[in-house]
């Protein structure tokens, strides 16, 4: 949907009817310091929100989005302060008010939907009791209308989210219900005491693309049916342009451009925003380029020259997968599974949590033992556990995993830890000082990172050290799980660009990922896995464009993307 | 989801539940016998005769065979095993060396009396020690906290024998004689002299409470910091509600393991305790068989708090599944 | 899976901006706990305490005034000429007797506390790591011994064999050992689950150098932690012992015992148990100061930067 549409349909029940509805949030030179350090964690933050208009608020991870999400309900988080600026919600100046003003302001005139609602829903109270508290304070002064009951109220905002109203449902407690389920129990409890202003902070992260899909929906729905105007903290431009009529970008604890959603998305002014946008992988129908023929470069290492020409690249793939089933205990998650991967070239296993997508890739280099099927690497059979496995077929799959966070041993430098496999699979190594710069230099690391430890790097350098370390070892096949998904997306797009001038030098990938988008940047060909089955597989150009099986349909359909703004 | 498919979910979550209490059940007894296996060897089969322990150097050899025979310590190892065996489990537990009486008849009342003084250090400790906690976690980074923390701290440190003598040298001698160094009161009915208790009481109080202030903070502290703690603020809930509905509950859970291993740990705590105020409680009847080699007796006290600690474990194991509703689905 | 997902989620901070800017700091990890636990007040406090006592304790035999058993007055007297503490309840000097009572303490329980360390942690690490049958079969053997309280156990190893200074010590040893394996193992498991112990296994690094390289540097904090616990438990232990009876056969000066045999006189003579009380008190009040300072300090560098 886009967001004119959203607009148009939203005018309707606003208060000024077809001029510009009157300003609802006026937040203004805000400030939080933290302590004790008095760093400011926000700088200044003014913004305003029409009635009934949704305002997108974006920027990565610890630029301070969420610190002023909360500031918008007063609320400090331990540590913090907000030492300066106004919030005016309607008629109502939420700082420098007593605790107990604010309170009954929270709810009432602001509310907030936070980001893992599993986390945020007391896990040791029913759900009746965390609904009907919600309406308590909001209650009590006389908001609900006549003939209205707590009771009946909290039944009618949960058939508006579309869940169960009975008594089996109030009765039970949040971890039985879904992650899905429970966001919208989380956007019920917001919407319950008609609020004028609701805060979204990443309301869909950590869900399913389908699910993030239907929760959206909701979101949508019920903004637009309220009348409420929201403050939608995220991320994910692309989710962003689909709710948002006014996004405003902010980046190190400012707000750095702000604007209409179309305008700021066609013609972004701050070289930020430009980055930004720039760097959101979009969904391409037709495939990502082949370097072979797109770049025109020969492999560079003559070894797998020399190899292709011992076997006929076109029939002998590099990795072989027939007819695997892959177990945990008794549970199988994984059956009939064929795959090849040829030289050179990307393959990208796409499919949601669940899928059995990580399972498979740890099987093909010897982590998960418990399967059956063959796995073959240049028509060499591959033992199922690693330790089984000769030194030079250790050596050329290598397996890069999905949080850089806890892919390196923390208690060693950079050097070690791309030395220690590198002596362990190939013996003594000549010039180590040489090597390490050299597989830095690959993933486009100064030399001098050779000493750092792991927490004297950012998620995107430690990724790109586990590429140096894989790479080091210089093997034919590297299996990518998820590598870029706890990356913030300008760091994920230049991860992205050190895998396509790797595949240049004649490396395969096995790029395991939930991103469909993705997957049309990097991959040329594409199996999708779905409930530890690959219901289609091709090249992607094709598989995007008309896809045959209706989960890649469904798939394609819930992908956010912003083509359409 | 279907509304049944939620009834069986919890349904299937008790059964889950009960299946894991019945799997910690069966671990329990299974340490206890090999426990008693560990007690037996060590007091019977070990090098040292216990016939001569009792009867001393110069006994007769007519004596000492006809005590072996009565010990059973002519029959092979496993067979004197199980004949002890099944006296403990029909609660014969043999004859005392030192008082040639039953030991479970000299024992019966001082288990009682040892019941007593633990449970008056629990139902005292437990109440003030949870809300120090939770009034430090209340008021964290504080004065009151900071304090708390380090009287803790010290507490803890303290073996409970120093923390008894340091009550006596401040409570009984030089000027403020309060209360009596050592219990004198009726070995029938310790609870008739309650000015002899407060001391003993006391000590166990003081040793068994800073690891539940602590945990309790540490747990209070991590469910204010939770997002449902600050969801629930956000709601614009009081902030009486948001502590005793939303943060007391959950911070519980985990401690209520923590008081259950502090009361297991009286069992063994006692000894000293009992000792040093001359108690007339199992631990004090432990040091006195341990002195005069009663073997009977040690088997006896040691099985029996071996059991108690095991029992109360057990317990620990038990509350902590069950405090969390969280746990029982992610452990099924 | 989708635990890890909210893992990766939380942890995605941006890297604070010290280290952005920082240049590469050429510390080694130990260091790093011993220098942020010296920046905890308690910790400064804590091994102040602690080597005074061992101060005692070590010089102390060169600087008594007499030999810890020789009869200098009458007994039970607290204030006799030339004897600055009075006589304890034979008759011996009582400042001589503390001045000489404290090594012996401090050497057993400083040698309980390794080694019950040592193979608590080994079995900890192996437990950890290898789980299955290997894991069962060392843990449910913990709990049998978990199963005695550690007094208990010791009581009733010592009654049975008789005091000897090495019973003490590896009774005491081997009642800790399940509880440092405990805890080990669980900080173990936390390290595993980990995927550079993945990225090792795929490449197939031997299963004992995984162990050695990967795992035991990342529980170090844990690990001192531990020992730092366990010595202050092991003070205590074999204090209690000592004043239970069961620890040095007299006349052997010990802090513990003197306690024990001095007590009846509490109220005439308060010396002959305050000092050596005061001494147990100081000395584990400073062991565990030591220990919470580390164990702050060890939560500190496990977060890491990011927090």
């Amino acid at each position: 949907m886009s967001p004119v549409t959203s607009q148009t349909s939203r005018a309707g029940t606003g208060d000024t009817g077809d001029t510009a509805p009157e300003i609802l949030l006026d937040c203004a030179d805000v400030t939080v310091v933290g302590h004790p350090s008095a760093v400011e964690i926000i700088s200044e933050v003014s913004l305003k929100v029409r009635r009934g208009q949704i305002l997108g608020l974006v920027g990565e991870s610890g630029s301070g989005k969420t610190t002023l999400g909360l500031a918008l309900l007063a609320h400090q988080k331990r540590a913090t302060t907000i030492s300066a600026g106004e919030i005016t919600v309607g008629e109502h100046q939420l700082l420098g008010r007593d605790e107990r003003t604010v309170r009954q302001l929270r709810g009432r005139a602001v509310a907030y939907i936070p980001q893992s609602p599993a986390s945020a829903l007391n896990p040791a109270l029913r759900l009746r009791t965390q609904l009907q508290e919600a309406l308590g304070s909001a209650g009590a002064d006389g908001r609900l209308p006549e003939g209205t009951t707590i009771e009946t109220r909290v039944r009618e905002v949960l058939r508006e989210v579309a869940l169960p109203d009975d008594d089996v449902f109030l009765n039970r407690y949040p971890h039985q219900l879904s992650g899905g389920q429970q966001q919208r129990v989380a956007i019920a409890m917001a919407f319950i005491g008609y609020p004028e202003l609701i805060v979204l902070d990443e309301p869909t992260t950590g869900l399913d693309v389908t699910t993030q899909a239907h929760v959206l929906d909701t979101i949508r729905a019920m903004t637009g049916e309220y009348g409420v105007s929201g403050v939608y903290i995220s991320h994910d431009m692309a989710v962003v342009s689909q709710l948002s009529d006014e996004i405003a970008v902010m980046y190190r604890g400012e707000l750095v451009e702000q604007g209409p959603a179309r305008s700021l998305l066609r013609d972004p002014q701050h070289a930020y925003t430009r980055r930004l946008l720039a760097a959101v992988p979009r969904l391409h129908t037709d495939g990502a380029p082949d370097p072979y023929l797109d770049g025109g470069t020969v492999p560079a290492r003559s070894r797998s020259v020399t190899d292709s020409a011992e076997h006929d690249a076109d029939s002998m793939p590099l990795l072989r997968v027939r007819d695997l089933a892959a177990r945990y205990g008794r549970t199988t998650v994984l059956h009939d599974i064929n795959l090849d991967v040829h030289r050179g070239e990307c393959v990208a296993l796409l499919g949601e949590s669940g899928s059995g997508k990580t399972t498979l890739s740890r099987a093909v280099v010897g982590l998960h033992r418990q399967f059956s099927g063959q796995l073959q690497l240049d028509g060499q059979p591959l033992a199922t556990s690693s330790y089984r496995r000769d030194c030079t077929q250790r050596r050329r799959v290598q397996y890069i995993f999905q949080n850089p966070y806890e892919a390196l041993n923390p208690r060693q430098r950079v050097s070690e830890l791309i030395l220690r496999p590198l002596r362990h699979l190939c013996g003594r190594v000549e010039d180590p000082e040489r090597v390490v710069a050299a597989s830095l230099e690959q993933v486009s690391l100064p030399a001098r990172y050779a000493s750092r430890f792991p927490d004297q790097l950012s998620g995107g350098e430690r990724q790109r050290v586990s590429i140096a370390r894989a790479i080091a070892t210089q093997p034919d096949l590297l299996i990518c799980d998820e590598i870029t998904s706890a990356l913030d997306v300008s760091v994920q797009a230049a991860i992205v660009d050190v895998l396509r001038s790797l595949q240049q030098e004649g490396l395969a990938l096995l790029f395991v990922t939930h991103n469909i988008a993705l997957v049309s940047n990097v991959a040329q060909r594409v199996a999708v896995l779905n409930t530890g089955e690959i219901v289609e597989h091709g090249p992607v150009a094709e598989v995007l464009a008309q896809p045959s099986h209706p989960y890649t349909r469904a798939l394609i359909a819930d992908a956010p993307s912003f083509e359409a703004a | 989801m279907a509304p049944e498919a939620g009834v069986r979910a919890g349904r299937s979550e008790r059964s889950a539940l009960l299946r894991l209490v019945a799997g910690r059940l069966l671990l329990g007894l299974l340490t206890l016998w090999a426990v008693s296996v560990v007690v037996f060897l060590a007091t019977q089969a070990l090098p040292g005769d216990a016939a001569r322990s009792v009867l001393g150097r110069e006994a007769t050899p007519e004596r000492l065979d006809a005590l072996r025979e009565q010990l059973n310590l002519y029959d092979p190892l496993a067979v004197q095993y199980g004949k002890w065996l099944v006296g403990v489990l029909t609660l014969d537990f043999g004859v005392s060396f030192a008082n040639q009486a039953p030991v479970a008849e000299y024992l019966a009342p001082r288990i009682a009396n040892s019941l007593w003084l633990m449970g008056i250090a629990a139902v005292v400790a437990t109440p003030v020690a949870l809300f120090l906690g939770a009034y430090s976690a209340v008021r964290r980074d504080r004065v009151v906290d900071h304090a708390t923390s380090l009287a803790t701290l010290v507490m803890a440190s303290l073996p409970e024998f120093v923390v008894g003598i340091c009550l006596i040298l401040l409570l009984s001698t030089g000027w403020l004689s309060l209360f009596p160094p050592v219990f004198g009161g009726d070995s029938g009915q310790v609870w008739a002299s309650p000015g002899e208790l407060v001391l003993p009481v006391l000590t166990l109080a003081i040793a068994v409470s800073p690891p539940i202030v602590r945990m309790m903070r540490a747990s209070m502290i991590e469910v204010l910091e939770s997002e449902y703690v600050q969801q629930a603020r956000l709601k614009g809930l009081p902030e009486r509600v948001v502590l005793l509905r939303h943060a007391a509950p959950n911070a519980i859970g985990p401690v209520a393991q923590v008081i259950a291993l502090q009361l297991a740990w009286l069992a063994g705590g006692v000894v000293a305790v009992e000792f040093l105020f001359r108690f007339p409680g199992v631990g004090l009847a432990l040091m006195d068989a341990v002195q005069g080699r009663d073997v009977p007796m040690v088997q006896a006290v040691v099985l029996l708090i071996a059991a108690v600690y095991i029992l109360v474990n057990l317990l620990a194991d038990i509350v902590g599944l069950a405090a969390n509703p969280k746990v029982r689905v992610r452990s099924a | 899976m989708s635990v890890r997902n909210v893992r990766s989620v939380r942890t995605n901070a941006d890297p604070s901006p010290a280290a952005q800017s920082a240049d590469p700091v050429e510390t080694s990890r130990p260091i790093g706990l011993f220098r942020t636990a010296w920046g905890h007040g308690r910790t400064k406090v804590g091994l102040g305490l602690v080597a005074t006592v061992v101060a005692i304790a070590v010089f102390g035999p060169l600087l008594s005034p007499h030999t810890p058993t020789e009869f200098v007055g009458p007994p039970n007297q607290s204030q006799v000429d030339g004897l600055l503490f009075g006589t304890d309840d034979v008759g011996r000097d009582v400042w001589s007797r503390f001045l000489n009572g404290g090594l012996t303490l401090l050497l057993l329980s400083l040698s309980a506390a390794l080694g019950g360390v040592a193979v608590g942690a080994l079995l900890g690490i192996v437990a950890g790591y290898r789980r299955g049958w290997l894991d069962n079969t060392i843990m449910r053997t913990n709990d049998v011994v978990l199963a005695f309280p550690q007094l208990i156990a010791a009581l009733l190893v010592v009654s049975i064999i008789g005091p000897r200074v090495w019973l003490i010590v590896i009774v005491v040893a081997i009642t800790h050992a399940p509880r440092v394996a405990r805890v080990i193992r669980e900080a173990t498991l936390r390290v595993v689950e980990q995927d550079f112990i993945k990225a090792a296994e795929s490449i197939g690094v031997a299963r004992w150098r995984i162990m050695l390289r990967e795992i035991l540097p990342n529980i170090t904090s844990p690990l001192l932690v531990e020992l730092g616990l366990r010595l202050t438990y092991s003070i205590g232990l074999v204090a209690v012992l000592g004043f239970l009876g069961m620890g040095m056969e007299p006349p052997t000066p010990d802090w513990g015992m003197m306690i024990n045999e001095n007590r009846l006189a509490i109220t005439i003579q308060p010396w002959a148990v305050a000092l050596p009380v005061a001494a147990i008190a100081v000395l584990t009040i400073g062991a565990n100061l030591v220990t919470d300072g580390l164990s702050r300090a060890a939560i500190g560098i496990d977060r890491g930067v990011q927090e």
